[in-house]
């Protein structure tokens, strides 16, 4: 689950690492009221959404005076920002952060990670902070430092001092970052976070460290155990229909082509689209409907894929094994009713009770396209659109 | 031959009294698998179809010689529940459980690192040997015993694809395996490429990855330098965007690392053959074995 840097920064705070003083606004209004606050300009004015790139895509000012800033609020709030991450169609400002500017001597990079290859909890720092780290780590792989914590016993004085030495911090900062970087590996390990990124990591002038960015993801899976983040979601950043398909656990993206799908198993489902394009169409989506579903899950997908407006067509693939081909049938036959079919569906089963769910399917009426195998089913979806 | 389990695996089944630790428990007895006992915690005492139910792992040992353990247990306990069947004395453990935090899979994987036993997944079908032994949720009858091939996949129904048109077209398999979906796992696919190479048995390896990580670019460069057997590969995902969960935890695309692209010129650079389009992988397959 992502959260804003807002949110983060809270963490943050609430585990003793320095951020700037600032609050968060959702209007002009209150944005002026949290920078008159601060009570000295600079202000900085940051555009809260769930995408990196947000300075160079004008979702960042800095402003020197109450004017400036109720200009710039007035500007960011509202617009839809386009970055790297967001894809062309942008995302909608609804909210801004507005914190005290800073004297900044340098920018640093500091990151926690879960190391998938090593099982371990990654320290990754770097004196280049502000740019782009996977850029650094391509071309001068010998500025990044990585420290691998062993989860079992956690973080030791001597990972605080490789990485702190390692940025040749000015000895008056080193105090203040291990103090930092040790509250930030509570802050990871206590939150279940997936990935915790400050970018950059601000020395000042008076040789202290604070985190200018925050970026954190927490693991969805752990949510169980974090019944307070859940607070943190943020339903404006998320697709609609991603939104609806998360209520009955299913495993839906929406995606840019017009073939919808339905598919049991993730890699299946991947597979799936890829033979879609394979057959000179593009996937709609991703639906993994899972292992175990019910019929009323089946009947779900399909309303959902079918409430999209950019899908021409429908690719049924499944591979009966617990999820049996009949209760799939069920599902499929129940959506049709309630919602009718307009566009070509093509249906391939194979697997479990895969004769009972095709005779439903053919009492049922439904103007199907049978498929015999998955290479025929992408063949026969890419000619129906 | 075959790997990791065969006819003499006596199986304990953690979390056999649930929903979904029931029905596969019988789908297993039913295939063939010897179901020695099962553990539910303050369920000792009780059977399941006739099978002892035990409180504690270490008990189940102790009282049946089982040496592999299959794991339901719900995903807040399933860490604790690999730590017991590490603890507990058996050589095998096979976990199906979908959706445990990094976190605890990460400690569980450095506890395990002391240890002689072998994790197989977690969010994972499992493994079975056709005709002798199946450990999982995959169905039984997609398989063909008696070799000549070995299939191993981070993924379940995609495995069962694979298999069920390796079995169309007459090919068997010694073992199939799945590894799970997870970022942070028990075994890799360099552990089985491995014991696939050294078993006799198998003549050619099927591996089938997903997008995500780095595991499949590995394995391909572990594969120029041990393995001899011919490997058909396959990936899931050159369509996936980036930076988006495909279902499995584990399969998606960090900046530029992980994209199935990177996966499959790794592979074919070492020797793979890799088919691109998985309506065609038995094809392929009876092509290249």
């Amino acid at each position: 689950m992502k959260i804003h840097e807002y949110q983060a920064k809270e963490l943050f705070r609430t585990f003793g690492v320095p951020v700037p003083d600032g609050g968060v606004a959702f209007s002009v209004e209150e944005a002026v009221d949290i920078a008159k606050g601060l009570g000295a300009y600079p202000v900085v004015v940051k555009a809260q959404i769930h995408a990196g790139g947000r300075g160079k895509g004008g979702g960042v000012k800095l402003a020197a005076s109450e004017a400036e800033a109720k200009d710039h609020a007035g500007d960011i709030l509202g617009m839809t920002l386009v970055t790297h991450q967001t894809g062309p169609e942008g995302r909608l400002v609804k909210k801004l952060l507005v914190e005290a500017g800073q004297e900044i001597a340098k920018e640093l990079y500091l990151s926690i990670l879960v190391d998938r290859a090593t099982a371990g909890i990654v320290i990754m720092a770097s004196q280049e902070g502000g740019m782009d780290i996977e850029e650094v780590a391509a071309k001068t792989p010998e500025k990044i430092i990585k420290v691998r914590v062993d989860p079992l016993t956690g973080i030791q004085g001597y990972h605080l001092r490789e990485v702190g030495f390692g940025l040749e911090l000015p000895t008056a900062a080193l105090r203040g970052f291990s103090t930092l970087l040790k509250n930030l590996y509570t802050l990871f390990v206590k939150n279940d976070c997936s990935l915790l990124e400050i970018n950059p990591l601000i020395l000042t002038k008076d040789d202290k460290v604070m985190a200018l960015d925050a970026k954190v993801d927490i693991d969805s899976n752990a949510l169980f155990r974090h019944r307070s983040l859940l607070e943190y979601r943020d339903l404006d950043e998320e697709d609609p229909l991603e939104v609806e398909a998360s209520k009955f656990n299913l495993n839906y993206i929406n995606l840019d082509g017009n073939v919808g799908n339905i598919v049991n198993g993730a890699g299946l489902a991947m597979a799936t689209m890829d033979i879609i394009k394979n057959a000179g169409a593009e996937p709609a989506n991703f639906m993994d409907v899972g292992g175990g579903a019910t019929a009323e899950m089946v009947e779900n997908a399909l309303r959902i894929i079918l409430m999209d407006e950019k899908v021409k067509a429908v690719l049924i693939n499944i591979f009966g094994g617990i999820l049996r081909c009949d209760v799939f049938a069920q599902g499929v036959v129940a959506a049709a009713q309630k919602t009718g079919i307009t566009i070509p569906v093509v249906v391939r089963m194979e697997g479990t009770n895969v004769e009972r769910g095709k005779e439903i399917l053919a009492a049922s009426g439904l103007n199907l396209i049978n498929a015999v195998d998955l290479k025929d089913a992408a063949e026969k979806v890419a000619a129906a659109i | 031959m075959s790997i990791f389990v065969n006819k003499e695996t006596r199986l304990v089944v953690q979390g056999i009294t649930g929903k979904e630790g029931q029905f596969h428990t019988r789908q297993c007895i039913e295939y063939g698998t010897k179901v020695v006992a099962g553990v539910t915690p303050g369920k000792g005492g009780q059977t399941m179809d006739g099978v002892p139910v035990f409180n504690t792992v270490r008990s189940a040992v102790e009282a049946t010689g089982a040496n592999a353990s299959m794991i339901f247990v719900p995903p807040a306990f399933c860490g604790d529940a690999i730590m017991e069947a590490a603890d507990g004395g058996v050589e095998l453990i096979v976990a199906i459980t979908e959706g445990i935090p990094v976190l605890d899979m990460v400690k569980v994987k450095n506890f395990l690192a002391a240890k002689t036993c072998r994790l197989i997944g977690p969010n994972c079908p499992g493994i079975i040997t056709p005709g002798e032994c199946k450990i999982g949720i995959m169905p039984g009858k997609i398989h063909m015993a008696g070799g000549p091939v070995g299939v191993i996949s981070r993924s379940g129904t995609l495995t069962y694809e694979v298999v069920d048109q390796l079995t169309k077209l007459g090919i068997g398999q010694t073992t199939c395996i799945g590894i799970g979906g997870d970022p942070v796992n028990g075994t890799n696919f360099i552990d089985v490429l491995g014991a696939f190479e050294n078993d006799p048995d198998t003549r050619g390896i099927v591996m089938v990855g997903e997008i995500g990580g780095s595991a499949e670019e590995e394995a391909a460069a572990y594969i120029k330098a041990h393995v001899t057997k011919p490997v058909v590969g396959f990936i899931a995902g050159l369509t996936a965007p980036p930076g988006r969960r495909m279902g499995h935890a584990g399969a998606i695309i960090s900046g530029s690392s992980g994209t199935g692209q990177a996966k499959i010129e790794a592979m074919e650079k070492n020797g793979i053959r890799v088919c691109k389009n998985l309506g065609i992988i038995g094809e392929v397959c009876k092509e290249v074995f």
